[in-house]
């Protein structure tokens, strides 16, 4: 395996509180190595966007770290971890939000200095990479939510990432956008890490998982283990969908 | 309230236009510093929640119903400039996009529409909050009146401007009681709305409401069991925001003193017109660029043209004399000052 | 619910109008509309020769009547309002059928619905004929600041989301039985309100989350560019050039 130095992601000891008080991390474990795809689940109100926010600093100022290969999060390296760290939000419409499609993805080039036939060029191949090569010229509230999110993860291919983290990647989709995302994500070559509730779907993606519960690491190991544990997955509130037996399933890559 | 073209003559719309444009460029560079980098989508939101609560009907009785001007909500929920920034832009679209109100009229539309309604209601709001006890009350309380006198004091500056550059002589007086007689009912739906919706946010975010800001307390954490103070806040920068927004209270306070000076101070000073002249010339107007930048101008000699009130047309020029002086005089200052902060730090980083 | 990208006004078409840069245009309308203001009210003659420019641009982007006339609809608050000048305006008085009617506060309403409506007229043209990104492009062009024409794009960009989570708020409020009647129901509708704003102004930290995210760091990267050739530029302008001839006639004839 890779060394634990050039993981993609390493938190250690994270913990934070919102200005109102509330707190959300209660230090936070884990790490990430290069290529791993990953999921983390935990019930609502455990941390988890609270969490993915830490990835690349969005949030910060509580205690803790966090190492993106092998660059800690803080000021210093800003826009490098930013670069490195492709997030993609949950809701396609708080992601896309230039006039048109093509604009879109090519916001997080253009700002990091990338101009003309480059930047033509990175922005055909990431709307290639999930297929809407077509859209590009249209506006993005035109398009239906699982066109949406797949312009939402090219604009974070578009910067080409080290790791690509996923809030709900499967939420509001209808199952042949939900089977094509996770198409087009299994065809991606780099490390992920994708936040959901949607068990089936990370047990198709990850072959590993993290629970994250109450705002600490409560699980850590082969997905497939951890939605067979059933004293766990009561003790954290998740809940398998009706008729599926995570056993019965041949594990994705 | 959105005036059309043709309804105030072409030299006072240009005024109101460079007044307009100078207090946008002041509301922009304080935006960025109530904000930084945020100022684009936040403000962006902001003027688009603005555009849909004035479709928000609040039906008042047998049919009727009336809606939000929203300039009040602006100031205290996102602070003055941004607020200015947001009722503006608004403004803006309305008249490029829907043709609702005239494109020369933008300057009238902005300065008593984005300007006014939030300078008064935020400097109200201030005031109040600076007297009353620091409860969550007070902001309630503070917003409504905030908010209540803030549509008459647009409407005195609609009939102030409408004195000046109206195109058809109605008395001022009919004007005057028409439009604020009207405006005071609407300022008290104004008002009700206003302190409701920001006493409804404030429950669940007090962070958010820009005017209750000192409500705050300070965070701690718990790691492990035991309690740690949180480094620093998040959004932090409050001491240095702190001295800003002193600075631009002592602004908005300075402006207005000037702005009810003159023009009260005048009004009772122009039994004899070299009274007037001589308040005027000690609120330090500059008489002679007046006089040689616009001979003709509806400020010529401080007395407003097709104003047959010898009083009253002399407190409204002081008014307006003293709001383009400070207005402009502003612009200048917060160029200059920009000019050496960027000296000094060239440049401006983000988080 | 007209969807952000086509506005409203915007008429889709191919005509020269349509195809002349947006910079111009708002260029023109905007020079057009001085000139009308300042044309003396007197010269009549003058005003219908400028709503024959008009009806002439018209002609030429391929704008219907009907389409212009209905549109011009948004000026009726303002015409009752001059319909009342002459009863209420000083000076000399006419009697006409009877009524006691101020010569000046004729006049005066005249001015206001002349100068008025063919403002409307050209506000309408323009966006009929401009689409809205393009018209934030020519605002951009034509030294708005950045940071405005930047704020406007993101009201353009979601305004209709937020006007569709008010309908949906309403939606809400309706299916259980409640209807706002009166004054009494104020508390209710502002409740809304506050909600609205919070989702607002969260909406816009989510979105500014995702800016930064892809490298934003307060200055947008342009993509774009709008230019104009000098023949464009004359054709747009022999709108408000035609006008000024019209209007120097009208002050010296």
């Amino acid at each position: 395996m890779v060394p634990v130095s050039t993981a993609s992601l390493e938190v250690s000891g994270l913990a934070f509180a919102y200005p109102d008080g509330h707190q959300a991390l209660f230090g936070v474990d884990f790490t990430i190595a290069r290529g791993e795809r990953v999921a983390l689940f935990g019930p609502n109100g455990a941390g988890k966007t609270t969490l993915v926010l830490h990835l690349n600093g969005i949030l910060g100022g509580g205690t803790g770290t966090v190492t993106v290969a092998g660059l800690p999060v803080g000021t210093e390296h800003m826009a490098a971890v930013r670069q490195k760290v492709g997030i993609v939000f949950q809701d396609p419409d708080d992601q896309l939000f230039m006039p048109t499609v093509r604009e879109d993805v090519a916001f997080g080039p253009a700002a990091a200095g990338l101009k003309g036939a480059a930047l033509e060029e990175r922005v055909r191949t990431a709307l290639e990479r999930v297929g809407m090569q077509d859209f590009a010229g249209r506006p993005p509230h035109h398009l239906s939510f699982g066109q949406r999110r797949r312009v939402a993860v090219a604009t974070v291919l578009a910067m080409e990432p080290e790791i690509l983290v996923l809030d709900e990647p499967s939420s509001n989709l209808d199952p042949a956008s939900r089977r094509e995302l996770a198409d087009i994500l299994r065809s991606l070559d780099v490390t992920v890490l994708m936040v959901t509730h949607d068990l089936p779907y990370a047990l198709e993606l990850c072959p590993r998982s993290l629970v994250l519960s109450d705002g600490v690491i409560a699980a850590d190991g082969p997905t497939g283990a951890l939605l067979g544990d059933e004293k766990l997955m009561r003790a954290h509130r998740l809940e398998l969908p009706f008729g599926f037996d995570p056993r019965s399933v041949t594990m994705g890559a | 309230m959105h005036v059309p073209d043709g309804f105030i003559d072409a030299p006072t719309s240009a005024v109101t236009g460079v007044v307009a444009a100078g207090a946008l460029a002041v509301s922009l560079r304080g935006a960025r510093r109530e904000l930084d980098e945020r100022t684009a989508p936040l403000a962006g939101l902001v003027a688009a929640f603005i555009f849909a609560v004035q479709m928000l009907n609040f039906p008042v009785a047998a049919g009727t119903s009336g809606h939000l001007l929203g300039g009040a909500l602006a100031a205290i929920l996102v602070g003055p400039c941004t607020g200015v920034l947001c009722v503006s832009v608004v403004l803006l679209m309305q008249g490029v996009l829907f043709a609702d109100g005239g494109l020369t009229a933008l300057g009238v539309n902005i300065t008593d529409m984005a300007i006014t309604t939030t300078v008064v209601s935020y400097a109200v709001f201030r005031a109040l909050l600076a007297v009353l006890p620091r409860k969550r009350r007070s902001v309630t309380v503070a917003s409504f009146v905030a908010a209540l006198l803030s549509v008459p004091a647009a409407a005195l500056v609609f009939t102030l401007l409408y004195a000046i550059g109206g195109t058809t002589d109605i008395s001022i007086g009919k004007v005057a009681t028409a439009m604020i007689g009207v405006h005071v009912l609407i300022g008290i739906g104004e008002a009700v709305i206003t302190a409701l919706t920001v006493s409804a946010v404030i429950a669940v975010r007090p962070d958010l409401v820009y005017g209750a800001r000192g409500l705050r307390q300070r965070l701690q954490l718990r790691v492990d069991g035991a309690l740690v103070d949180a480094p620093a806040p998040v959004l932090a920068r409050t001491a240095p925001g702190a001295a800003r927004t002193s600075r631009r209270t002592l602004w908005v306070t300075g402006l207005l003193a000037s702005l009810a000076l003159a023009g009260f101070v005048s009004f009772y000073a122009s039994a004899n017109p070299d009274g007037l002249e001589k308040v005027a010339h000690d609120k330090g107007i500059d008489k002679k660029q007046e006089k040689h930048a616009a001979a003709d101008s509806p400020l010529a000699d401080y007395g407003v043209k097709n104003v047959a009130n010898a009083r009253l047309s002399g407190g409204l020029a002081g008014v307006i004399g003293v709001g383009v002086t400070v207005v402009a005089g502003s612009a200048v200052f917060w160029a200059v000052r920009r000019r050496q902060t960027e000296d000094v730090s060239p440049l401006h980083t983000g988080l | 619910m007209g969807a952000g990208h086509a506005h409203r006004l915007y008429r889709h078409g191919h005509s020269p109008v349509h195809a002349l840069p947006p910079h111009t245009k708002l260029a023109a309308a905007f020079t057009f509309v001085v000139v009308v203001v300042s044309t003396p009210r007197e010269a009549m003659w003058a005003f219908a020769v400028y709503a024959l420019l008009l009806a002439c641009v018209a002609r030429h982007a391929r704008v219907p009547a009907g389409f212009l006339l209905k549109r011009l609809l948004i000026e009726v608050p303002f015409v009752a309002f001059a319909v009342l000048m002459p009863f209420v305006a000083e000076g000399e008085r006419v009697q006409v059928l009877g009524l006691s009617l101020s010569v000046n506060g004729l006049w005066g309403a005249w001015n206001v619905l002349a100068k008025g409506t063919l403002g409307v007229a050209a506000s309408v043209l323009l966006a009929a004929t401009t689409e809205l990104r393009e018209l934030l492009l020519g605002l951009q062009r034509l030294k708005l600041p950045p940071l405005l024409v930047q704020i406007a794009s993101f009201m353009i960009r979601y305004g209709d989301v937020i006007t569709d989570e008010m309908r949906r708020m309403r939606i809400a409020r309706e299916s259980r039985g409640f209807e706002a009647k009166g004054v009494r129901h104020w508390g209710v509708l502002a409740k809304s309100a506050g909600a609205l704003f919070i989702r607002s102004y969260e909406r816009g930290e989510r979105v500014h989350l995702a800016m930064v995210s892809r490298g934003y760091a307060g200055a947008m990267p342009v993509i774009d560019e709008v230019t104009a050739s000098g023949a464009q530029w004359r054709l747009a302008l022999a709108l408000p050039c035609a006008a000024l001839v019209v209007c120097l006639l009208g002050w010296f004839l």
